[in-house]
Protein backbone atom coordinates (compact mmCIF):
# COMPACT_ATOMS: atom_id res chain seq x y z
CA UNK A 1 0.00 0.00 0.00
CA UNK A 2 1.38 3.30 -0.95
CA UNK A 3 1.12 5.84 1.98
CA UNK A 4 0.69 9.72 1.11
CA UNK A 5 2.27 11.85 3.65
CA UNK A 6 0.41 15.65 4.42
CA UNK A 7 3.34 17.09 3.33
CA UNK A 8 2.88 15.88 -0.53
CA UNK A 9 -0.06 16.67 -0.95
CA UNK A 10 0.20 19.96 1.06
CA UNK A 11 3.46 22.49 -0.33
CA UNK A 12 5.37 22.67 2.64
CA UNK A 13 5.48 26.14 2.95
CA UNK A 14 1.73 25.83 3.00
CA UNK A 15 2.18 22.86 5.73
CA UNK A 16 4.30 24.99 7.65
CA UNK A 17 2.53 28.09 8.06
CA UNK A 18 -0.74 26.13 9.08
CA UNK A 19 1.28 24.56 11.71
CA UNK A 20 2.56 28.03 12.96
CA UNK A 21 -1.04 29.38 12.56
CA UNK A 22 -1.95 25.86 14.84
CA UNK A 23 0.31 26.74 17.55
CA UNK A 24 -0.41 30.19 17.45
CA UNK A 25 -4.29 29.48 17.79
CA UNK A 26 -3.35 26.92 20.37
CA UNK A 27 -1.44 29.69 22.33
CA UNK A 28 -4.76 32.08 22.05
CA UNK A 29 -6.85 29.28 23.27
CA UNK A 30 -4.63 28.53 26.02
CA UNK A 31 -4.31 32.13 27.25
CA UNK A 32 -7.83 32.49 27.31
CA UNK A 33 -8.73 29.39 29.14
CA UNK A 34 -5.91 30.51 31.68
CA UNK A 35 -7.76 34.11 31.77
CA UNK A 36 -10.89 32.35 32.22
CA UNK A 37 -9.48 30.60 35.28
CA UNK A 38 -7.91 33.17 36.85
CA UNK A 39 -10.25 35.10 39.16
CA UNK A 40 -8.50 39.34 38.15
CA UNK A 41 -10.38 40.77 35.39
CA UNK A 42 -8.84 40.92 32.06
CA UNK A 43 -7.06 44.08 31.67
CA UNK A 44 -5.27 43.49 28.43
CA UNK A 45 -2.63 40.94 29.80
CA UNK A 46 -4.73 38.82 27.64
CA UNK A 47 -3.52 40.09 24.36
CA UNK A 48 0.24 40.42 25.29
CA UNK A 49 0.55 36.98 26.34
CA UNK A 50 0.41 35.57 22.87
CA UNK A 51 3.19 38.28 21.54
CA UNK A 52 5.57 37.23 24.76
CA UNK A 53 8.25 34.90 24.96
CA UNK A 54 6.69 32.00 26.06
CA UNK A 55 7.68 31.67 30.26
CA UNK A 56 10.84 29.89 30.31
CA UNK A 57 9.55 26.82 32.46
CA UNK A 58 5.76 25.16 32.20
CA UNK A 59 3.76 26.32 34.83
CA UNK A 60 1.14 24.26 35.70
CA UNK A 61 -1.90 25.00 37.95
CA UNK A 62 -1.86 22.61 40.78
CA UNK A 63 -5.86 23.00 40.61
CA UNK A 64 -5.91 21.32 37.14
CA UNK A 65 -3.64 18.40 38.12
CA UNK A 66 -4.99 15.16 39.09
CA UNK A 67 -3.71 14.10 42.77
CA UNK A 68 -1.32 11.62 41.55
CA UNK A 69 0.60 14.61 40.07
CA UNK A 70 -0.07 17.30 42.11
CA UNK A 71 2.43 17.35 44.78
CA UNK A 72 4.83 19.82 45.79
CA UNK A 73 7.40 17.95 46.39
CA UNK A 74 8.96 14.73 44.73
CA UNK A 75 6.89 12.25 45.92
CA UNK A 76 7.11 8.52 45.92
CA UNK A 77 4.91 5.79 46.76
CA UNK A 78 7.55 3.24 47.83
CA UNK A 79 11.58 3.47 48.22
CA UNK A 80 12.34 0.81 45.96
CA UNK A 81 11.42 -2.12 42.94
CA UNK A 82 9.54 -5.09 43.58
CA UNK A 83 13.34 -6.35 43.25
CA UNK A 84 14.41 -4.32 46.00
CA UNK A 85 16.54 -1.61 44.13
CA UNK A 86 15.99 1.88 45.33
CA UNK A 87 14.56 4.94 43.49
CA UNK A 88 17.54 7.13 42.16
CA UNK A 89 16.59 10.53 42.72
CA UNK A 90 14.31 13.01 41.26
CA UNK A 91 17.78 15.24 40.23
CA UNK A 92 19.61 12.42 38.69
CA UNK A 93 16.58 11.24 36.82
CA UNK A 94 15.89 14.59 35.45
CA UNK A 95 19.49 15.24 34.76
CA UNK A 96 20.48 12.65 32.78
CA UNK A 97 18.53 12.20 29.67
CA UNK A 98 19.04 11.29 26.34
CA UNK A 99 17.09 13.65 24.10
CA UNK A 100 18.82 14.53 21.10
CA UNK A 101 15.98 17.07 19.98
CA UNK A 102 17.66 19.22 22.57
CA UNK A 103 21.20 17.80 23.20
CA UNK A 104 23.32 15.16 22.42
CA UNK A 105 24.84 15.71 25.82
CA UNK A 106 22.73 13.56 28.63
CA UNK A 107 23.84 16.44 31.17
CA UNK A 108 22.96 19.21 29.15
CA UNK A 109 19.65 18.44 28.22
CA UNK A 110 17.77 20.00 30.76
CA UNK A 111 19.23 23.10 30.43
CA UNK A 112 18.08 23.36 26.79
CA UNK A 113 15.10 21.85 27.37
CA UNK A 114 13.64 24.81 29.64
CA UNK A 115 13.06 26.73 26.97
CA UNK A 116 10.35 24.46 25.86
CA UNK A 117 7.08 25.02 26.75
CA UNK A 118 4.69 22.48 26.03
CA UNK A 119 1.16 23.77 27.34
CA UNK A 120 -1.18 23.93 25.80
CA UNK A 121 -0.75 19.92 24.46
CA UNK A 122 -3.00 17.77 22.32
CA UNK A 123 -2.64 14.11 21.11
CA UNK A 124 -4.49 12.97 17.97
CA UNK A 125 -5.11 9.39 17.61
CA UNK A 126 -5.55 8.22 14.31
CA UNK A 127 -5.33 5.32 11.48
CA UNK A 128 -7.06 2.24 11.62
CA UNK A 129 -9.24 2.73 14.22
CA UNK A 130 -12.95 3.19 14.26
CA UNK A 131 -12.92 6.48 16.66
CA UNK A 132 -10.23 8.81 16.04
CA UNK A 133 -9.62 11.24 18.14
CA UNK A 134 -7.75 14.09 19.10
CA UNK A 135 -7.00 14.91 22.98
CA UNK A 136 -6.01 17.92 24.81
CA UNK A 137 -3.92 16.83 28.00
CA UNK A 138 -5.69 18.06 30.32
CA UNK A 139 -8.74 15.93 30.02
CA UNK A 140 -6.11 13.20 29.56
CA UNK A 141 -5.71 14.06 32.90
CA UNK A 142 -9.42 13.99 33.56
CA UNK A 143 -10.21 10.55 31.70
CA UNK A 144 -7.35 8.65 32.84
CA UNK A 145 -6.22 7.59 35.99
CA UNK A 146 -3.01 8.68 36.81
CA UNK A 147 -1.04 5.62 38.89
CA UNK A 148 2.43 5.53 39.80
CA UNK A 149 4.56 2.46 38.14
CA UNK A 150 8.12 1.75 40.02
CA UNK A 151 9.91 0.29 36.78
CA UNK A 152 13.92 -0.23 35.78
CA UNK A 153 14.96 1.84 32.34
CA UNK A 154 17.73 0.11 30.53
CA UNK A 155 19.29 2.63 27.74
CA UNK A 156 21.09 0.93 25.21
CA UNK A 157 23.74 3.00 26.20
CA UNK A 158 24.30 0.52 29.42
CA UNK A 159 23.06 2.28 31.87
CA UNK A 160 19.91 1.93 33.98
CA UNK A 161 18.02 3.78 36.73
CA UNK A 162 14.69 2.71 38.74
CA UNK A 163 11.82 5.37 38.01
CA UNK A 164 8.50 6.17 40.16
CA UNK A 165 6.40 7.08 37.12
CA UNK A 166 3.01 8.40 37.21
CA UNK A 167 0.57 7.80 34.04
CA UNK A 168 -2.01 4.60 32.62
CA UNK A 169 -1.88 2.10 30.14
CA UNK A 170 -1.46 2.78 26.88
CA UNK A 171 -4.29 0.07 26.57
CA UNK A 172 -7.17 2.44 28.18
CA UNK A 173 -6.14 4.99 25.35
CA UNK A 174 -6.52 2.62 22.81
CA UNK A 175 -9.40 0.85 23.53
CA UNK A 176 -11.19 4.07 23.47
CA UNK A 177 -10.15 4.76 19.93
CA UNK A 178 -11.23 1.30 18.73
CA UNK A 179 -9.07 -0.04 16.66
CA UNK A 180 -10.08 -2.08 13.60
CA UNK A 181 -8.89 -5.67 12.87
CA UNK A 182 -6.42 -4.33 9.67
CA UNK A 183 -4.52 -2.72 13.02
CA UNK A 184 -1.29 -4.26 13.61
CA UNK A 185 1.06 -2.42 15.11
CA UNK A 186 1.55 1.54 16.66
CA UNK A 187 3.38 4.17 15.47
CA UNK A 188 4.09 7.41 17.58
CA UNK A 189 5.22 10.79 16.67
CA UNK A 190 7.34 13.03 18.46
CA UNK A 191 6.52 17.15 18.54
CA UNK A 192 8.44 18.83 15.65
CA UNK A 193 9.32 22.20 16.77
CA UNK A 194 12.85 23.18 16.01
CA UNK A 195 12.16 26.66 17.05
CA UNK A 196 12.47 25.59 20.43
CA UNK A 197 14.61 22.29 20.15
CA UNK A 198 17.77 23.03 19.17
CA UNK A 199 18.55 19.18 18.02
CA UNK A 200 15.91 19.35 15.34
CA UNK A 201 17.57 22.18 13.52
CA UNK A 202 20.57 19.63 12.89
CA UNK A 203 20.82 17.01 10.89
CA UNK A 204 21.55 14.40 13.37
CA UNK A 205 18.08 12.12 13.25
CA UNK A 206 15.59 12.18 10.58
CA UNK A 207 13.40 14.36 12.27
CA UNK A 208 10.66 14.39 14.05
CA UNK A 209 11.05 11.16 15.78
CA UNK A 210 9.38 7.86 15.38
CA UNK A 211 8.53 4.65 17.13
CA UNK A 212 6.72 1.83 16.77
CA UNK A 213 5.09 -1.47 18.84
CA UNK A 214 3.19 -3.94 17.76
CA UNK A 215 -0.01 -3.59 18.72
CA UNK A 216 -0.17 -6.59 21.73
CA UNK A 217 3.24 -5.09 22.82
CA UNK A 218 1.11 -1.42 22.52
CA UNK A 219 -1.88 -3.34 24.70
CA UNK A 220 0.40 -5.26 27.27
CA UNK A 221 -0.57 -3.96 31.10
CA UNK A 222 2.65 -3.29 31.66
CA UNK A 223 3.28 -0.61 28.79
CA UNK A 224 1.75 3.07 29.93
CA UNK A 225 1.66 6.40 28.91
CA UNK A 226 3.98 8.53 31.50
CA UNK A 227 2.15 11.70 32.20
CA UNK A 228 4.69 12.47 35.27
CA UNK A 229 7.45 11.01 38.01
CA UNK A 230 8.03 11.21 41.43
CA UNK A 231 4.08 12.71 41.70
CA UNK A 232 4.86 15.78 39.52
CA UNK A 233 4.52 16.29 36.27
CA UNK A 234 6.91 15.25 34.01
CA UNK A 235 9.70 17.67 33.79
CA UNK A 236 10.74 18.99 29.89
CA UNK A 237 13.67 16.64 29.82
CA UNK A 238 11.70 13.79 30.14
CA UNK A 239 9.44 13.96 27.44
CA UNK A 240 7.12 16.46 29.05
CA UNK A 241 3.98 16.56 28.82
CA UNK A 242 3.65 13.11 27.79
CA UNK A 243 5.31 10.10 26.67
CA UNK A 244 5.60 6.39 26.48
CA UNK A 245 7.20 3.98 28.96
CA UNK A 246 7.90 0.46 27.92
CA UNK A 247 9.98 -0.94 30.37
CA UNK A 248 11.35 -4.47 29.01
CA UNK A 249 12.64 -2.29 25.80
CA UNK A 250 15.96 -0.49 25.12
CA UNK A 251 15.49 3.46 26.49
CA UNK A 252 15.16 4.49 23.17
CA UNK A 253 11.58 2.69 22.52
CA UNK A 254 10.36 5.09 25.31
CA UNK A 255 9.17 7.76 22.79
CA UNK A 256 8.84 11.50 24.37
CA UNK A 257 6.68 14.41 23.64
CA UNK A 258 4.07 12.30 22.03
CA UNK A 259 2.02 13.73 20.03
CA UNK A 260 0.71 11.55 17.25
CA UNK A 261 -0.73 7.72 18.07
CA UNK A 262 -1.08 6.25 14.77
CA UNK A 263 -2.08 2.65 14.10
CA UNK A 264 -1.33 0.83 10.84
CA UNK A 265 -1.16 -2.38 9.49
CA UNK A 266 2.55 -2.29 8.52
CA UNK A 267 5.70 -2.01 10.40
CA UNK A 268 6.13 1.45 10.71
CA UNK A 269 9.73 2.84 10.80
CA UNK A 270 11.39 3.83 13.55
CA UNK A 271 13.92 6.78 13.78
CA UNK A 272 16.97 4.50 15.28
CA UNK A 273 16.63 1.50 13.00
CA UNK A 274 16.41 4.04 9.99
CA UNK A 275 19.73 5.67 11.32
CA UNK A 276 21.61 2.71 11.93
CA UNK A 277 19.31 -0.65 10.70
CA UNK A 278 21.79 -3.41 11.40
CA UNK A 279 22.56 -1.67 15.40
CA UNK A 280 19.11 -0.76 16.08
CA UNK A 281 16.00 -3.11 15.55
CA UNK A 282 12.33 -2.71 15.68
CA UNK A 283 11.55 -4.79 19.17
CA UNK A 284 15.26 -3.70 20.43
CA UNK A 285 14.25 -5.96 23.82
CA UNK A 286 16.53 -5.46 26.71
CA UNK A 287 18.22 -9.27 26.28
CA UNK A 288 21.80 -10.04 27.42
CA UNK A 289 21.91 -12.54 25.01
CA UNK A 290 22.22 -10.55 22.45
CA UNK A 291 24.86 -7.91 21.62
CA UNK A 292 24.41 -4.55 20.13
CA UNK A 293 27.15 -4.77 17.13
CA UNK A 294 29.67 -2.70 18.81
CA UNK A 295 29.39 -3.50 22.66
CA UNK A 296 28.03 -6.40 24.94
CA UNK A 297 24.62 -6.07 26.74
CA UNK A 298 25.30 -8.70 29.38
CA UNK A 299 26.03 -5.96 31.96
CA UNK A 300 25.15 -2.44 32.78
CA UNK A 301 26.13 0.41 35.48
CA UNK A 302 23.09 1.28 37.55
CA UNK A 303 22.95 4.97 37.90
CA UNK A 304 24.60 5.94 41.35
CA UNK A 305 26.66 2.93 41.92
CA UNK A 306 29.97 2.02 40.91
CA UNK A 307 30.83 -1.38 39.47
CA UNK A 308 28.34 -3.31 37.33
CA UNK A 309 25.26 -5.69 37.49
CA UNK A 310 24.30 -8.40 34.85
CA UNK A 311 21.69 -6.99 32.80
CA UNK A 312 18.36 -9.38 32.96
CA UNK A 313 15.98 -11.00 30.25
CA UNK A 314 13.44 -8.14 29.43
CA UNK A 315 14.82 -5.93 31.43
CA UNK A 316 13.53 -8.12 35.08
CA UNK A 317 9.96 -8.25 33.21
CA UNK A 318 10.40 -11.63 31.94
CA UNK A 319 7.58 -13.17 33.39
CA UNK A 320 5.58 -11.02 32.09
CA UNK A 321 6.21 -10.42 28.42
CA UNK A 322 8.20 -13.45 27.91
CA UNK A 323 5.59 -14.94 25.85
CA UNK A 324 4.84 -11.87 23.72
CA UNK A 325 7.91 -13.64 21.42
CA UNK A 326 7.34 -16.76 21.87
CA UNK A 327 8.91 -18.99 18.88
CA UNK A 328 10.61 -15.35 17.89
CA UNK A 329 14.35 -15.91 16.94
CA UNK A 330 15.31 -12.92 19.22
CA UNK A 331 19.15 -13.20 17.69
CA UNK A 332 17.38 -12.19 13.97
CA UNK A 333 14.52 -9.91 15.57
CA UNK A 334 16.81 -7.78 17.51
CA UNK B 1 65.00 42.10 45.66
CA UNK B 2 66.64 43.50 42.21
CA UNK B 3 68.25 40.73 42.14
CA UNK B 4 66.00 37.90 43.08
CA UNK B 5 63.57 40.02 40.02
CA UNK B 6 66.19 39.11 37.55
CA UNK B 7 66.53 35.41 38.69
CA UNK B 8 63.11 35.11 38.21
CA UNK B 9 62.98 36.71 34.89
CA UNK B 10 66.22 34.38 33.89
CA UNK B 11 64.04 31.49 34.84
CA UNK B 12 61.12 32.12 33.21
CA UNK B 13 62.99 32.51 29.84
CA UNK B 14 64.63 29.70 30.38
CA UNK B 15 62.16 27.34 31.91
CA UNK B 16 58.46 29.49 31.57
CA UNK B 17 57.07 28.03 28.47
CA UNK B 18 57.81 24.36 29.94
CA UNK B 19 55.96 25.38 32.91
CA UNK B 20 53.16 27.17 31.48
CA UNK B 21 52.53 24.05 28.80
CA UNK B 22 52.79 21.58 31.46
CA UNK B 23 50.53 23.47 33.98
CA UNK B 24 47.99 23.92 31.04
CA UNK B 25 48.02 19.91 29.73
CA UNK B 26 47.13 19.59 33.81
CA UNK B 27 43.96 21.77 33.71
CA UNK B 28 41.83 18.68 32.82
CA UNK B 29 43.22 17.11 35.86
CA UNK B 30 43.09 19.90 38.26
CA UNK B 31 39.09 20.36 37.06
CA UNK B 32 38.78 17.07 37.98
CA UNK B 33 40.00 17.19 41.07
CA UNK B 34 38.03 20.20 41.96
CA UNK B 35 34.97 18.74 40.89
CA UNK B 36 35.61 15.60 42.37
CA UNK B 37 36.35 17.53 46.16
CA UNK B 38 32.92 19.98 45.63
CA UNK B 39 31.35 16.66 45.07
CA UNK B 40 29.91 17.78 41.69
CA UNK B 41 31.33 14.94 39.46
CA UNK B 42 27.62 14.74 37.64
CA UNK B 43 24.71 12.23 37.72
CA UNK B 44 27.22 9.72 36.35
CA UNK B 45 31.19 10.55 37.88
CA UNK B 46 31.96 6.81 36.10
CA UNK B 47 30.84 8.82 32.74
CA UNK B 48 32.72 11.94 33.58
CA UNK B 49 35.74 10.69 34.69
CA UNK B 50 35.86 8.67 31.43
CA UNK B 51 34.81 11.46 29.13
CA UNK B 52 37.31 14.03 30.27
CA UNK B 53 40.15 11.44 30.74
CA UNK B 54 39.74 10.11 27.62
CA UNK B 55 39.84 13.49 25.66
CA UNK B 56 42.67 14.69 27.87
CA UNK B 57 45.05 11.93 27.08
CA UNK B 58 44.79 12.19 23.36
CA UNK B 59 44.20 15.89 23.03
CA UNK B 60 48.11 15.97 25.49
CA UNK B 61 49.21 13.15 22.36
CA UNK B 62 48.73 15.11 19.80
CA UNK B 63 50.14 18.42 21.06
CA UNK B 64 53.48 16.10 21.80
CA UNK B 65 53.17 15.08 18.36
CA UNK B 66 52.67 18.43 16.92
CA UNK B 67 55.87 19.49 18.54
CA UNK B 68 58.30 17.61 15.59
CA UNK B 69 56.76 19.69 12.95
CA UNK B 70 56.71 22.54 14.73
CA UNK B 71 60.19 22.62 15.32
CA UNK B 72 61.16 21.27 11.86
CA UNK B 73 58.70 23.21 9.44
CA UNK B 74 58.00 26.34 11.40
CA UNK B 75 61.25 26.77 13.17
CA UNK B 76 59.50 26.55 16.69
CA UNK B 77 62.33 24.89 18.31
CA UNK B 78 61.10 25.43 22.12
CA UNK B 79 58.08 23.00 21.16
CA UNK B 80 60.64 20.41 21.51
CA UNK B 81 61.47 21.20 25.20
CA UNK B 82 57.93 19.86 25.66
CA UNK B 83 57.83 17.19 23.87
CA UNK B 84 58.22 14.79 26.40
CA UNK B 85 56.25 16.20 29.40
CA UNK B 86 53.15 15.87 26.72
CA UNK B 87 53.48 12.77 26.02
CA UNK B 88 54.08 11.89 29.58
CA UNK B 89 51.19 13.53 30.17
CA UNK B 90 49.03 11.71 27.60
CA UNK B 91 50.03 8.36 29.10
CA UNK B 92 49.08 9.49 32.79
CA UNK B 93 45.70 10.50 31.13
CA UNK B 94 45.36 7.21 29.33
CA UNK B 95 46.33 5.26 32.64
CA UNK B 96 43.73 7.19 34.86
CA UNK B 97 40.66 6.52 31.68
CA UNK B 98 42.03 3.10 32.01
CA UNK B 99 41.99 2.45 36.07
CA UNK B 100 38.34 4.54 35.65
CA UNK B 101 37.17 1.81 33.16
CA UNK B 102 38.27 -1.23 35.29
CA UNK B 103 37.92 0.34 38.92
CA UNK B 104 34.87 1.92 39.26
CA UNK B 105 33.27 1.44 36.30
CA UNK B 106 34.07 -2.74 36.23
CA UNK B 107 34.40 -3.00 39.83
CA UNK B 108 38.14 -4.76 39.24
CA UNK B 109 35.60 -7.76 38.22
CA UNK B 110 38.46 -9.42 35.98
CA UNK B 111 36.03 -11.69 34.60
CA UNK B 112 33.22 -9.11 33.91
CA UNK B 113 36.31 -7.18 32.32
CA UNK B 114 37.80 -10.18 29.63
CA UNK B 115 33.95 -11.32 28.94
CA UNK B 116 31.99 -8.24 28.74
CA UNK B 117 34.47 -5.69 27.61
CA UNK B 118 37.82 -6.97 25.92
CA UNK B 119 36.09 -10.19 23.96
CA UNK B 120 32.91 -8.66 22.90
CA UNK B 121 33.65 -4.73 22.25
CA UNK B 122 36.02 -4.10 19.70
CA UNK B 123 36.45 -0.49 20.85
CA UNK B 124 37.77 -1.86 24.24
CA UNK B 125 40.28 -4.03 22.52
CA UNK B 126 41.28 -1.40 19.93
CA UNK B 127 41.98 1.44 23.61
CA UNK B 128 43.57 -1.51 25.23
CA UNK B 129 46.31 -1.92 22.54
CA UNK B 130 46.91 2.00 22.40
CA UNK B 131 47.44 1.68 26.39
CA UNK B 132 49.97 -0.80 25.79
CA UNK B 133 51.87 0.41 22.65
CA UNK B 134 52.07 3.32 24.92
CA UNK B 135 53.57 2.01 28.04
CA UNK B 136 57.02 0.79 26.76
CA UNK B 137 57.40 4.65 25.38
CA UNK B 138 56.30 5.89 28.71
CA UNK B 139 59.15 3.71 30.22
CA UNK B 140 61.83 4.42 27.87
CA UNK B 141 61.11 8.04 27.91
CA UNK B 142 64.37 8.90 30.05
CA UNK B 143 67.69 10.47 28.98
CA UNK B 144 68.99 6.96 30.16
CA UNK B 145 66.87 4.45 28.40
CA UNK B 146 67.14 6.90 25.08
CA UNK B 147 71.17 6.18 25.54
CA UNK B 148 71.37 2.72 26.39
CA UNK B 149 68.55 1.88 22.77
CA UNK B 150 70.57 4.59 20.56
CA UNK B 151 69.12 4.18 17.45
CA UNK B 152 66.48 1.57 18.25
CA UNK B 153 64.98 4.09 20.33
CA UNK B 154 63.44 6.10 17.65
CA UNK B 155 62.06 3.15 16.05
CA UNK B 156 60.94 1.93 19.10
CA UNK B 157 58.82 5.23 19.76
CA UNK B 158 57.34 5.45 16.25
CA UNK B 159 54.89 3.26 17.90
CA UNK B 160 53.50 6.91 19.19
CA UNK B 161 51.47 7.05 15.71
CA UNK B 162 49.95 3.08 15.87
CA UNK B 163 48.63 4.11 19.18
CA UNK B 164 47.19 7.42 18.21
CA UNK B 165 45.49 5.75 15.58
CA UNK B 166 44.12 2.98 17.93
CA UNK B 167 42.98 5.68 19.94
CA UNK B 168 41.10 7.26 17.21
CA UNK B 169 39.60 4.08 16.36
CA UNK B 170 38.64 3.33 20.01
CA UNK B 171 36.27 6.59 20.27
CA UNK B 172 35.17 6.28 16.52
CA UNK B 173 33.90 2.58 17.66
CA UNK B 174 32.07 3.80 20.70
CA UNK B 175 30.19 6.63 19.36
CA UNK B 176 26.79 6.75 17.60
CA UNK B 177 26.43 7.80 14.66
CA UNK B 178 25.09 11.10 15.36
CA UNK B 179 28.35 11.67 17.83
CA UNK B 180 30.87 10.57 15.18
CA UNK B 181 31.69 14.06 14.48
CA UNK B 182 33.69 14.15 17.01
CA UNK B 183 36.65 11.46 16.71
CA UNK B 184 36.11 12.18 12.88
CA UNK B 185 38.04 15.59 13.86
CA UNK B 186 40.59 13.32 16.06
CA UNK B 187 41.06 11.44 13.62
CA UNK B 188 41.55 14.46 11.07
CA UNK B 189 44.04 16.18 13.55
CA UNK B 190 46.01 12.61 13.92
CA UNK B 191 46.03 12.42 9.56
CA UNK B 192 47.26 15.74 9.31
CA UNK B 193 50.13 15.09 11.72
CA UNK B 194 51.05 11.85 10.28
CA UNK B 195 50.78 13.48 6.73
CA UNK B 196 53.42 16.11 7.84
CA UNK B 197 55.79 13.44 8.67
CA UNK B 198 55.72 11.67 5.24
CA UNK B 199 59.73 12.53 3.96
CA UNK B 200 58.65 14.20 0.33
CA UNK B 201 55.82 16.64 2.40
CA UNK B 202 57.82 17.42 5.18
CA UNK B 203 60.54 18.14 2.76
CA UNK B 204 58.23 20.55 0.40
CA UNK B 205 56.98 22.17 3.14
CA UNK B 206 60.25 22.47 5.34
CA UNK B 207 61.92 23.92 1.57
CA UNK B 208 58.91 27.18 2.27
CA UNK B 209 59.12 27.49 5.82
CA UNK B 210 63.42 28.10 5.85
CA UNK B 211 62.35 29.94 2.83
CA UNK B 212 60.04 32.02 5.21
CA UNK B 213 62.33 32.16 8.02
CA UNK B 214 65.42 33.92 5.56
CA UNK B 215 62.33 36.19 4.60
CA UNK B 216 61.41 36.88 7.96
CA UNK B 217 65.40 37.12 9.18
CA UNK B 218 65.64 39.94 6.33
CA UNK B 219 62.62 41.55 7.41
CA UNK B 220 64.14 41.56 10.94
CA UNK B 221 67.10 42.92 9.91
CA UNK B 222 65.69 45.68 7.49
CA UNK B 223 63.54 46.56 10.69
CA UNK B 224 65.71 46.77 13.04
CA UNK B 225 67.74 49.78 12.57
CA UNK B 226 64.45 52.00 12.88
CA UNK B 227 64.26 50.56 16.54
Amino acid sequence: MVKISPSEITPEHVYLNRRKFMAAAGAAVGSLALAACSAAPLTGRGATIVEDKPPAAPVRRAENLPPALAHAEPTAGADRDELGDPLNKFEEITNYNNFYEFSTNKEAVAVEAAKFNPYPWQVEVTGLVNNPFVIDIDDIYKRYTQEERIYRLRCVEAWSMVIPWVGFPLASLLKDADPKSAAKYVKFVTVYRPEEMRGQRMNILEWPYQEGLRLDEAMHPLTILATGMYGKPLTNQQGAPIRLVVPWKYGFKSIKSIVTIELTEEMPATTWSTAAPHEYGFYANVNPTVDHPRWSQASERRIGELGRRPTLMFNGYAEEVAYLYEGMDLRRNY
Amino acid sequence: MKSACIAFAAFLRREGFWWAVTLAALTPLFWLLWRAASGDLGVDPVNTINNVTGRAAMIALFLSLACTPLSTMFGFHRALTVRKSLGLIAFFYASLHLLNFVGLDYGLNLELIVRDALLSKPYILAGSLAFLLLLPLALTSTRGWMRRLGKRWKRLHRLVYVAGALAVLHFLWQAKAPERWEPMIYGALLSLLLVVRIPRIRRSLSIRSTQAVKNAARANRTWQPSE
